[in-house]
Order: structure tokens, then sequence, then C-alpha cells
């Protein structure tokens, strides 16, 4: 690329070597589509995180409750379209469900819509509550509401309890099933990132950073401190409900514990992927994800046994050394890349009288 | 004249420091109305009281004739009541502009417009004050990267961009560089006369405040002590006293 290049047009051809890179990946490395395609939901995961704990300043550790809650009200939407659901989950998977094509999409669609606007109407309900609560009191009150939802749903023998609900299989071949399941969160990652790309060059994005810097500062101009922080929570739910909606789909059989609300396979990683990538930076998450990820998969392939020792070790590198990220460094040492309109400051004294 | 900001007989404790008895004061529309009173006289816990920052224990505090001793402090910012603080409080790692577009203000934004774009003619207001502030040639800089008299103006023109109906200025001079002083008491004059906003200001520098207010309260011990035009409170021998330490 040359240095003619403008601005934009270097963004439209990055966006460009992305989007043939993500069509070809799954052809090329057919062996890995099931890492690939859980790459775009640690994509969509991070981006989501990052909208409350990067651009807010509300480190939330239950938003994985979102993907959990889409899950379930998308799969008993589905199920419910043919059967009794109480009595499919209570024959524990003996009853085998068999739909048609079409029966299948417009399960899958109305599931994920209904998901969607189930988790936005979820995050209005407990921003009541969680919003009462600052700093560590509401990253702890959040993680609360992730555990108990796992562990009530775990409990709630018409959804099937601890033991889960199958979900009907991809009417197709199964490759052609991975395919488009990769292809959806390939989609749906890509456009939870161009929303909140929007997001934040309208006003919406400055009086969230405003909170984030100084709340009570906010509060004292005016601000609906309140308003913004519940619709940035409803927007982070709506785009994880959608994800656990494909998500369950995805691996046709959801459980509360380590599938829906797994909060330390899921949701703890949101926070670690946005720090290591950078937060409150647009593109800090999308590249803390695919990082992560990377070293995940490669250490559970070499690693196996240390797995987790090797990831706590990342996390705590990233937290105590490394705290701006990568974005966040690299914002700070080439400001101009970025577009970030700041002059240096003037040499001590030299504030002349106005 | 019609006072703006009325208050009744209010008290505040904290456990068992009475901050303010049975203040009752106007503020009326349109003028400049001094607060003084020695240090720990209750003059910040006043302030805090009227914008809704805490309850109050009694009395009453109205505002263009409503009561709003119960409401919180955004609801009475959107009424157009604005508060700076004696701590000057700025976004450190935004620049200038930023600060100024934040402070756009928010009274009659509907739900959807907060996810409008900033309009050009925000911009350029936030622009024309930085200048009558003297702020825009650093209008690109961190706000942070300001000298503390810099962002004291910053935080005034954020004010201004909010366009408030009244605004308590907390120690407005605090600080400030004595150069800077009179060019920031000629810009609060002008904010009153030329954009008509009432002013109630805390100040502790009497040339400042003697300067600037036409009508002075005075606080000590967290009660009203006197208050009368700057002349009279410059010659009552009480409010001497309460300053000089004599009670």
């Amino acid at each position: 690329m040359t240095l003619a290049m403008t601005k934009s047009q270097r963004t439209l051809g990055l966006y460009g070597l992305i989007a043939i890179a993500a069509v070809i990946a799954p052809f090329l490395f057919s062996a890995y589509i099931s890492q690939l395609t859980v790459l775009w939901v640690m994509v969509l995961f991070a981006i989501t995180w990052d909208a409350m704990g990067g651009q807010m300043g509300y480190n939330s550790l239950g938003n994985i409750f979102f993907f959990g809650a889409g899950m379930y009200i998308s799969a008993v939407v589905q199920i419910g379209l043919h059967y009794d659901v109480a009595e499919y989950t209570a024959a524990y998977g003996a009853i085998k469900v068999d739909f048609t094509p079409t029966q299948y999409y417009t399960g899958l669609v109305l599931g994920t819509i209904v998901a969607a606007v189930g988790s936005v109407l979820f995050a209005f309900l407990l921003s009541w509550v969680v919003f009462g609560l600052r700093g560590p009191y509401f990253a702890i009150g959040t993680l609360g509401i992730a555990l108990a939802a796992g562990e009530l749903v775990g409990a709630w023998e018409y959804v099937g309890a601890g033991s889960g609900i199958s979900l009907p299989v991809f009417p197709g071949e199964p490759e052609a099933g991975e395919r488009f399941f990769y292809f959806a969160f390939f989609v749906a990652a890509v456009l939870t990132f161009f929303f909140f790309r929007w997001l934040y060059q309208t006003r919406f994005g400055l009086a969230i950073n405003a909170i984030r810097d100084d709340e009570e500062k906010a509060e004292a101009m005016g601000i609906h401190t309140m308003r913004y922080k519940t619709i940035t929570w409803a927007l982070s739910a709506f785009f994880l409900g959608i994800c656990g909606s494909l998500f369950g789909n995805y691996n046709i059989f959801i459980e509360p514990l380590e599938v829906a609300f797994a909060t330390v396979v899921f949701g703890i990683p949101m926070v670690v992927m946005s720090l290591l990538g950078g937060k409150g930076t647009l593109w800090g998450p999308v590249i803390g994800a695919i990082l992560y990820h990377v070293i995940k998969e490669a250490t559970w392939k070499y690693f196996l046994g240390w797995q987790w020792v090797a990831l706590g070790l990342l996390i705590i590198i990233s937290v105590v050394f490394f705290q701006q990220g990568i974005m966040g460094w690299a914002q700070e040492k080439w400001p101009e890349l970025f577009g970030i309109e700041v002059e240096e400051a003037p040499a001590e004294g030299e504030e002349e009288a106005a | 004249m019609a006072a703006m900001i009325e208050l009744r007989n209010v008290s505040k404790s904290f456990g068992g420091v009475r901050a303010n008895q049975d203040v009752s004061m106007d503020v009326p529309a349109g003028k400049i109305t001094g607060l003084i009173g020695p240090n720990g006289s209750g003059k910040t816990t006043l302030f805090n009281s009227i914008v809704g920052y805490h309850p109050i224990d009694g009395g009453s505090i109205r505002f263009e004739g409503r009561e709003i001793s119960r409401l919180k402090v955004p609801q009475i910012a959107r009424l157009g009541m604005l508060r700076t603080f004696q701590q000057t409080r700025i976004y450190g790692n935004m620049n200038c502009v930023k600060n100024m577009l934040i402070s756009v203000p928010h009274r009659s934004m509907g739900y959807f417009e907060i996810f409008y774009d900033h309009s050009p003619g925000e911009l350029e207001r936030a622009e024309r004050l930085l200048e009558f502030v003297g702020l825009y040639a650093k209008r690109k800089l961190l706000a942070g990267d300001l000298s503390f008299g810099q962002q004291k103006l910053l935080e005034f023109a954020m004010a201004l961009m909010n366009q408030p109906k009244v605004l308590l200025l907390d120690e407005p001079t605090a600080g400030i560089n004595p150069t800077l002083i009179n060019g920031l008491i000629d810009r609060l004059k002008r904010a009153n006369e030329e954009f008509g906003i009432t002013l109630f200001v805390i100040e502790h520098n009497m040339r400042v405040i003697m300067n600037l207010a036409e009508h002075i309260y005075c606080l000590a011990h967290g009660q009203m002590l006197a208050d009368g035009p700057p002349d009279q409170i410059r010659a009552d021998k009480r409010v001497i006293d309460a300053y000089l330490g004599a009670h």
C-alpha cells in the first residue's frame, strides 16, 4: 500500500482483506473450521464487552448471562413451535426431532429474534438493580447474576434442568452445517463491529466515554447517565442474545453451566480479550479476541493439562505489565495513524495571559 | 425582580456537624449574587444541597418557583441549573473540543437524538465559546495538559455550552494565576450580560467578589450572618469579625 492512499482507502483496503480472508479461510483450513467459527464468537464477545467495560467504564463480569439467556429463549421457541417443551425435555432426548428444512430455518430465525428481544428486556429489567452499583461492586453484582442464572436454570425442570436440551440438527450435510454456522457467526460479528463503530462516532459514544471518565461530572452536566448505561447494556445484550441463539444451534445441545452460562470458558475471557487488545478502542477487542483464541487453541493442542495455567499467566501478564493493551499502546505511539487530533503539550511556562 | 433560586430554612447536618442551619436566601434572575464566608462555614455544602448532590434535612429549595429539593443532580441540571466544581472537573483524556461537545444541553434531547452526530452548528458554537474564554488556539490539546487556570476556563466554557439559566460557580478564581483573574472576571460579567445567565458565585477573593456581585450573602458556622450590597458587607463588623476569627 502506498502512502498516497487516503485514510478511507486504507481502511477500505483493510476491510476488503479481512473479508476475503474470512471467506476463504473455512475452505482453505477446513480441518480447523470449528476453531474458526468460535473465533468469530470470541470477536463478538470482546466487542460487546468492550462497549460496557472499555467505552463506558462499567466492568461487567456477567455479560455471559445474555448469551445464555438468548440460547435458552431461542431453544424454547424452536422446540415450542412443534412440541410441548416440558414433555420434550422430560424425555431427555428420547423424542427425536425431525424438522424439515423450512421448519428448521423458520424456527432458527424466529428463535433468534425472540432471543434478541428477550435479552434486551432482561437488560432493561436488570439495569434497575445493577446500575445502583459502581466499580468493583458492579463487577461482582453482574458476576452474581451470571452465576445465579446458571444455577437457577440448572434447577428448572421445564428447560431440562442440569441435563439441558437437545436442539434440532442442521438439515443437510454436516460440512454444509459447519459452513452455515461459520458464516452466520462471521456475519453476526461483522454486524456487531460496524454497529458499535457507528455508535462510537455519535453523541452516544462521547456520552458513555464521559460516564467512564467522570460520571459525577456527567451527571452535573445533565447527561441522562442512567439512560445511557441502560441502553449500552441493552445493546450488548441484543448482540449477545443473537450470538447465544446461534451458538445453541451450532452446538446442537445446550446445558446451563458449561455451554450457556459458561463463566470460566466464555464469561471471563470476554474481559481478558478486551484488556489484551486494548479496551476502549475500536480494534482492540477484535485483535485481543484473535490473539486470545489462537493462544488458547495452541495451548490446548500443545500443553494440554497446563492450558488454564498458560491462560492464567497471560491474564496476569496483560493486567500487570500491559494495561493499555495492544491498541492502547499503538495509539500512544502513533496517534496520527488513528486520526487522533491531539497536539503536543506546550513546554512549561508558555502559558500566556488571556 | 423575581427570585430564580429561593432558599427557605435549609438545614443540613453530617452526623453531629450542622453544616447549614435555617439558611434562607434569594438569587434574583439576571443578576450576579455572591456567597462568602470563612473556611468551613458551609458554602460548598449549600451549593451541593441546591444542585441535589445530597438530600437536605429540612427547608425548601425552589428554582423558578418549582420545588427541587427532592430532585437528583442530572434532573436539576436539565432544568437549567449548572454548577462548576472547586476542584476543577474536566475530561483530561479528551481534547478541548470534545469536552465542549459532551456539554451540549441535554434537557430536550429525545431518545433518538442521542444517536445523532454532532451537528456543525454545535461544533461552531463549541469553537466560538472556546474563543470566548481564550482557549481557541488550544482546542485540539488534551484538556489534561492544560494548566489549572486554563482548565478552569475550559470548565466555564463547558458550562456555557450547556446553555444554563443559572450557573453556580464554586471559587472560580481559586488557584488561578493573578494575571488571568481580571480576564476571568470580565468574562463572568459578559456571560451574565451577553448570554443573560444568572450567576451565583462562591468566592474567597474579596477583591473579586466585591467587583463582581451586586448582592452578597455571608455564611458563618452554617448560619446566614449578613447580606447586602458589596459596600455594606465590606463595612459590616460581624463579617469582618467572622473572617478574622473573633466570635
